[in-house]
């Protein structure tokens, strides 16, 4: 196929406007990252750690929304900040903030209920020691998140990988407008339908690489961790 | 010091009526068989258990902090830290001020025989370890009273005898231990006086030496001859 040799040109070239694409995709989907887990590990670790009324079903539907579609989260963030919407006068649609919202809101749900399984069982094994040596709830959550944190990566990572891979949500919010909100997802669904293949194909080997390239780093530093603290 | 002690499971007493003192000198050893209530009383003299009803006086005082009180559970927890992370845990948790830790580990450490392991991830030591370590975090905070539930269950000649030998230098340091045990010869080894448990009663509180010679009642003549409690 002639059309790989010039993806992989495309890629070996540097050129400079599909390395503008990887940039704004990395800093669209790592702030999302970060925002969701600011906002999933703590409450995560309150649900592990709290007992209330309609808790399970809290626990259920924050389960299920792991699995929120993409494009109907990018129409919910669109309503709300088109021009007529309530957040209409922040002036965010079409831009690359309004992309991180919309990821931040797919992830959250993931790295919360990913951050809640791993501290309600850490906890089941702690609860006792903890007891005994009289941890009041603000040290017993940060001792739970702390001896968590290898585990945490993980979820860290699975939050990424959704924010990496997703294309609905930010195509709805973003706009794809080329040199300020195109990322590779949102480029190699217009090249693919333009018939450009060579570019997407670029992308697409881009975006594996990227996120097999980040996998690698976060097992490298929780081995390393691991080693050091079990 | 428990008095007319009482914990209900349902219909069921785990503890019934069970008034019991723990005076200095050497360790008080806990037998009877399982679901005798051992596990019960320990956990219930460390404030972990609330009673249903009488209660728990320390020092003539009701419901102290459990400040001077340590328990080894039967199987500890290990946190996800070194050797020497969890026993700095345990300090910081009894309010041993930052600049003692660091000297204050060195000894815990060296105690339990596990100086040479201080940097070991905790969960990566073999099982006498861990109870070892176990061992060295309940000391760390400074206990006069020291719980310990059947420590040396499941470990082998050597590792219960390094278990066996700590407690007696804590003991001599003037540490009241009290301990559960199944096993007679230990009871005979490390005992003061002996505490004999059945179904949630207090069946016989004697000195050692009396105990094994001169049982008072049936079930500890049976307990002692190796027959079976039911």
């Amino acid at each position: 196929m002639p059309g790989d040799v010039s993806a992989f040109d495309l890629v070996l070239s540097g050129d400079p406007g599909l390395y503008a694409i990887v940039r704004l995709s990395l800093l669209v989907s790592l702030s999302a990252v970060l925002f969701a887990a600011l906002i999933g590990v703590p409450a995560g670790a309150l649900l592990a750690l709290t007992r209330f009324r309609g808790r399970e079903a809290v626990i259920v539907v924050l389960n299920a929304m792991m699995g929120l579609p993409p494009v109907v989260v990018g129409l919910a963030i669109f309503l709300l900040l088109s021009r007529s919407g309530p957040l209409g006068s922040w002036g965010l649609l079409f831009t690359p903030q309004a992309m991180v919202i919309a990821q931040t809101v797919l992830v959250a749900p993931i790295i919360a209920a990913l951050t809640r399984q791993t501290i309600e069982d850490l906890w089941v094994e702690y609860r006792e020691e903890l007891a005994a040596m009289n941890i009041g709830p603000a040290r017993r959550v940060a001792t739970l998140v702390w001896d968590a944190r290898f585990s945490l990566v993980t979820a860290l990572l699975a939050g990424f990988g959704r924010a990496a891979a997703e294309v609905g949500a930010i195509i709805v919010v973003g706009g794809n407008i080329e040199g300020f909100t195109r990322t590779m997802t949102t480029a190699i669904a217009l090249e693919t339908s333009k018939g450009d293949l060579p570019l997407a194909i670029g992308l697409g080997i881009v975006l594996i690489s990227i996120v097999i390239l980040i996998n690698a780093l976060a097992w490298g530093a929780r081995r390393a961790g691991e080693r050091y603290a079990g | 010091m428990l008095v007319e002690a009482r914990i209900l499971a349902g219909e069921v007493a785990i503890l019934d009526g069970l008034s019991l003192t723990f005076s200095a000198g050497p360790p008080t050893v806990l037998i009877g068989p399982n679901g005798a209530g051992k596990t019960t009383l320990l956990r219930a003299a460390m404030g972990l258990l609330p009673l249903t009803s009488g209660r728990v006086t320390w020092g003539g005082r009701e419901q102290a902090a459990p400040d001077r009180r340590a328990i080894l559970f039967q199987r500890p927890a290990m946190l996800r830290r070194s050797a020497a992370g969890n026993v700095r845990y345990a300090l910081a948790a009894a309010g041993v001020p930052r600049a003692q830790r660091a000297a204050r580990i060195e000894e815990l450490l060296a105690l339990v025989g596990l100086e040479k392991f201080a940097a070991r991830p905790a969960r990566r030591l073999s099982g006498g370890e861990q109870q070892r370590l176990a061992l060295a975090r309940a000391l760390a905070r400074n206990p006069a009273l020291l719980l310990l539930d059947e420590p040396a269950a499941s470990l082998d000649p050597a590792a219960t005898k390094a278990i066996e030998d700590i407690v007696r230098a804590v003991a001599a340091r003037g540490v009241k231990v009290v301990m559960s045990t199944h096993d007679l010869g230990q009871a005979k080894r490390l005992a003061g006086d002996v505490v004999l448990l059945h179904r949630g009663r207090l069946l016989e509180h004697t000195p050692a030496a009396q105990f094994f010679a001169q049982p008072r009642t049936q079930e500890a003549r049976k307990f002692i001859a190796g027959e079976l409690l039911v």
